[in-house]
């Protein structure tokens, strides 16, 4: 693709040459591609420093960077929950990847996971206190598991059958996972509060003696089982090719709907298996409408930005995760008010700015020679 | 021919990343000349085009219209110095009339409500009385007039959008003064290829274009209207007309043009009279180096019937028969070539017989060679059971990047797009494929970095030298091959030219589609041609004419045995 030549400015005389045009550049040297990314990162900071200095009447521009290290590094509490913070983040973002490989936009993550969060506690209203603790978790990874499978599957088979838009589909199966939840929620908090509290039993933290990282380990283990699944498996290939052209995939012969189906009950599953480890691997199992709060979504722009690699993947989500935890640090030492907001500000800009900085690899700009060489 | 320069072009230069698409390229245009812009694919025609007609702008370079420096940086600036372009994908809108298409964008003349009241002031002022009396009438004349603006400007542009009685009668007279034959009001999605390009014609013309680039336009159209185009192109001349036509194909050059500039590489090589050229000098020019062109025809060795179709009926989306009652018999070593104007039913031929085509009725049968030529039905059947059949059937389809072979992968899965499923690990085997594209690399002077590169990388040959070398690996009794040589360097075409004898010659029974009238005599033991989705006729390829089969391609059985069924 080649763009046109931009034109600058609306002079209708064209005597002259246009100000700049764009050039597509076809190979770029690593290490140019690696710098523009590092300064693009910087920059970012520098602007979230900016914002945090305006915020604060410009008293607080080195103080961002102390607590944005602090917030995330300063205790091993911090880092624990960094890591937390992570392995959620990581096991969504490798659950949506098979399926934007395959170019099935499924924006349904953060609803897959929560409906999962919903069948793991469940089962413990219902089953917890009753079987011996190991049984109460084996039945309530099944169920998350299986929950976020059906909720994966739904809009997968109604696109394979039908042709209807995943993406509106899977949005909307987000909303009806929500309602779901507070229906359930309304439904068992008997003092009418409409949440509901710490509950007492399915929480597996500490195992194997690992106090709060546990999931990091399962977490692991499974970017390991995601990145041999998509880069040495038949269905890996097969996934691959029906994402590039659905025309190819016929003509060897694949099986589109199948595969469309089993890759998305696939991405369920690891959706159901965050939700699970959301509820169960916590130290205070419970569930709520925002018990996912966007990660869901923020999975999507990790597995993008990552180009669909999980060892790319790994990194990208410890900057995400640090960047959050740290301005959530730095909004609350410098009473910024909602933590939340300036949490979003900072990723928000890092996002922008990363995104927006693949133009500049992928297009070189070209400025008018000075005139009267 | 009066000799004054309408374009000239000077050191253009222009670069995509670090390919670098033209270098250095001085061409000149007189006024009332046909100029051939020669070359293979990816030599630069097209981009040189481009920067003329202001839809790329060049990185070095100058051009000049009548002697005068100019910068064009869009097709507006290309249509304001008279230059207007015919693209190979005609940018018309589908459902409206040709009057519409030609008329669409252009803009009413300005007309100023502000200086025509200034005119009016002036023009009174000069015979303003001095009379009380007259003084009033003259006033009240006045403010009349001055008020009646804003409504006459409305009544122009009233007129101009929606009564286009005017123009119409304009385009009628451009039609008439060089021959276009055309139904102004019928609609675009009614019309025929050859149509849509009298359309684009017409509409570069109506603009006052002086300077008319046409970009391969023989390459949808029969030999007849070849003919019938050459003959406007050289009324237009004729006018004074300046006209640059690219193409590749030589026997055109000949025919049409005055002068011709070969381009290779990007690089502007020569610019000949063609009176004093021929074909031979102008291929070597084009290519760099001397290349044989002829295609070696052998005859076939006991041909034994491997693939029946009888009576095949496609009925597309819209409930249109794609192909209708099509009957024929491929036999082992023998090339069946398939002759037809695009879109006449090849794609849903070909598609069928390889399992991917719904087909409505009908029997495609395959005689086994490894069972006794034992008959095996293979009508309603997907790919996979085909195959499972042991019906061994390559396919090379006429969408190599998006259907034949994957772009984003590299040369290694993209041989294993055929191989993969074998056996019954859960994972890939990517050790045979990548000693299989090695070969293929090796043995068909494939082109490429290495077996790692992704398949879009490559130049059009070289990704059908890969896709061409997969499908043959295969070993097939059957091969099918879709407009092969489609924007393929001469070169490269007739490598793919000898693979398909070659096949031929092992026994297997090719079906070719083609588009090149003079390469499917030259090439094909039969050909088949389809006329609308029903087949006009079966030729030998020993002694067809061209014409014939240009004749049977628009007119079902060539207008002949009082068949005189107009093609859709």
């Amino acid at each position: 693709m080649s763009l046109k030549t931009a034109a600058a400015g609306g002079n209708v005389k064209h005597h002259k040459e246009p100000l700049f045009h764009l050039v597509k550049r076809t190979d770029i040297a690593t290490w140019k591609k690696w710098l523009i990314r590092i300064v693009t990162v910087a920059a970012a900071l520098l602007l979230s420093g900016i914002v945090c200095a305006v915020l604060t009447d410009g008293s607080n521009f080195i103080g961002f960077y102390e607590q944005l290290f602090r917030g995330a590094f300063g205790s091993t509490w911090r880092i624990q929950v960094l890591f937390q913070s992570w392995a959620i983040l990581m096991c969504i973002s490798l659950a949506v990847t098979p399926a934007f490989k395959m170019r099935f936009w499924n924006i349904g993550a953060e609803g897959q996971t929560l409906i999962a969060a919903l069948a793991s506690v469940t089962v413990i209203m219902y089953l917890g206190g009753k079987v011996p603790n190991a049984v109460l978790i084996l039945v309530m990874l099944a169920a998350s598991i299986l929950a976020g499978a059906v909720w994966g599957a739904i809009p997968a088979i109604f696109k394979a059958q039908w042709g209807t838009n995943e993406t509106l589909f899977t949005l909307m199966m987000n909303y009806v996972a929500t309602q779901l939840v507070l229906f359930s929620v309304n439904a068992w908090a008997k003092d009418g509060s409409g949440t509901l509290g710490v509950l007492n039993y399915g929480s597996f933290d500490g195992l194997f003696g690992l106090e709060y990282i546990q999931n990091v380990v399962f977490v692991t283990v499974l970017t390991v089982i995601v990145f041999i699944y998509l880069k040495f498996s038949k269905h890996g290939y097969e996934l691959e090719v029906v994402g590039e052209s659905v025309n190819t995939a016929k003509y060897i012969g694949i099986n589109v709907k199948k595969v469309i189906i089993r890759t998305m009950i696939f991405s369920g599953v690891m959706c159901g298996f965050a939700g699970f480890l959301l509820v169960g691997g916590s130290p205070t199992p419970t569930v709520n409408g925002t018990l996912v709060g966007g990660r869901g979504f923020t999975a999507i722009l990790v597995s993008w930005l990552s180009k669909f690699s999980p060892v790319a993947m790994v990194f990208v989500t410890l900057l995400v995760v640090f960047l959050e935890r740290g301005s959530s640090q730095a909004a609350n030492s410098m009473r910024l008010g909602d933590t939340a907001a300036f949490e979003d500000i900072v990723v928000g800009l890092f996002f922008l700015l990363i995104i927006a900085c693949e133009f500049f690899i992928n297009y070189k700009v070209k400025f008018r020679k000075k005139e009267g060489k | 021919m009066d000799k004054t320069i309408a374009l000239e072009l000077r050191h253009i230069t222009k670069t995509f990343g670090e390919v670098v698409a033209n270098k250095d390229v001085n061409l000149e245009l007189y006024r009332g000349e046909i100029l051939s812009l020669l070359g293979e694919n990816g030599s630069g025609k097209t981009t040189l085009m481009n920067m003329i007609s202001g839809i790329y702008f060049p990185d070095e370079g100058h051009i000049l219209a009548d002697g005068k420096e100019v910068v064009i940086r869009s097709p507006k600036d290309a249509f304001a110095l008279k230059i207007g372009m015919i693209h190979q994908h005609f940018k018309l809108v589908d459902v409206f009339t040709a009057t519409d298409n030609i008329i669409l964008g252009e803009h009413m003349p300005p007309y100023s409500v502000k200086e025509e009241g200034e005119k009016i002031i002036a023009e009174a002022n000069g015979i303003k009385p001095v009379k009380g009396n007259e003084k009033f009438l003259w006033g009240l004349k006045l403010g009349l007039k001055l008020t009646a603006l804003p409504f006459i400007k409305l009544g122009k542009k009233i007129k101009f959008d929606y009564l286009s009685k005017s123009r119409s009668a304009r385009i009628e007279t451009i039609a008439a003064k060089y021959g276009f034959e055309i139904d102004l009001k019928k609609k675009i999605y009614d019309m025929s290829v050859s149509e849509k390009q009298t359309v684009e014609i017409i509409k570069v013309l109506y603009r006052g274009a002086e300077i008319l680039i046409l970009d391969e336009p023989t390459a949808v159209l029969t030999p007849q209207e070849i003919d019938k185009l050459f003959a406007i192109l050289r009324r237009m001349r004729d006018d004074g007309k300046s006209i640059i036509i690219i193409t590749h194909k030589l026997n055109e050059v000949m025919a049409i043009s005055d002068r011709v500039a070969v381009l290779r590489k990007g690089e502007h090589i020569a610019t000949v009279n063609t009176a004093e050229t021929n074909e031979k000098a102008l291929t070597e020019m084009m290519v760099g180096e001397k290349v044989d062109l002829n295609i070696d025809r052998a005859e076939p060795v006991d041909p034994k019937d491997r693939l029946t179709v009888t009576d095949l009926t496609v009925v597309n989306r819209d409930g249109i028969k794609a192909l209708d009652g099509v009957s024929f018999t491929a036999r082992s070593g023998e090339i069946l070539g398939i002759a037809g104007i695009a879109g006449s039913g090849q794609r849903e031929l070909l598609e069928s017989i390889a399992g991917l085509q719904k087909t409505a009725g009908g029997d495609i049968i395959y005689f086994d060679p490894a069972k006794e030529d034992a008959a095996v039905d293979l009508m309603q059947k997907t790919p996979v059971e085909i195959r499972d059949l042991g019906v061994r059937l390559s396919f090379v389809p006429e969408d190599r990047l998006g259907m034949g072979l994957v772009g984003n992968m590299d040369l290694v899965d993209n041989m294993m797009l055929r191989s993969y499923q074998k056996g019954h690990s859960l994972f890939v085997d990517r050790k045979n494929p990548k000693h299989l594209a090695e070969d293929i690399v090796g043995r068909l002077h494939v082109n490429t970095p290495g077996v790692r590169t992704p398949v879009r990388r490559l130049s059009g040959g070289n990704v059908q030298k890969v896709l061409v070398g997969r499908e043959i690996a295969a070993a097939p009794t059957v091969l099918m091959a879709a407009y092969p040589v489609r924007g393929l360097d001469i070169n490269s075409s007739y490598m793919i030219y000898r693979l398909l004898n070659e096949q031929k010659e092992k026994g297997v029974a090719v079906i070719y589609v083609g588009e090149d009238l003079d390469v499917l005599i030259e090439l094909c033991d039969r050909i088949l041609v389809l006329c609308a989705g029903k087949v006009s006729g079966i030729v030998d390829g020993r002694g067809a004419k061209k014409e014939e089969i240009g004749l049977m391609m628009t007119k079902l059985h060539g207008g002949e045995n009082g068949a005189t069924e107009e093609a859709l």
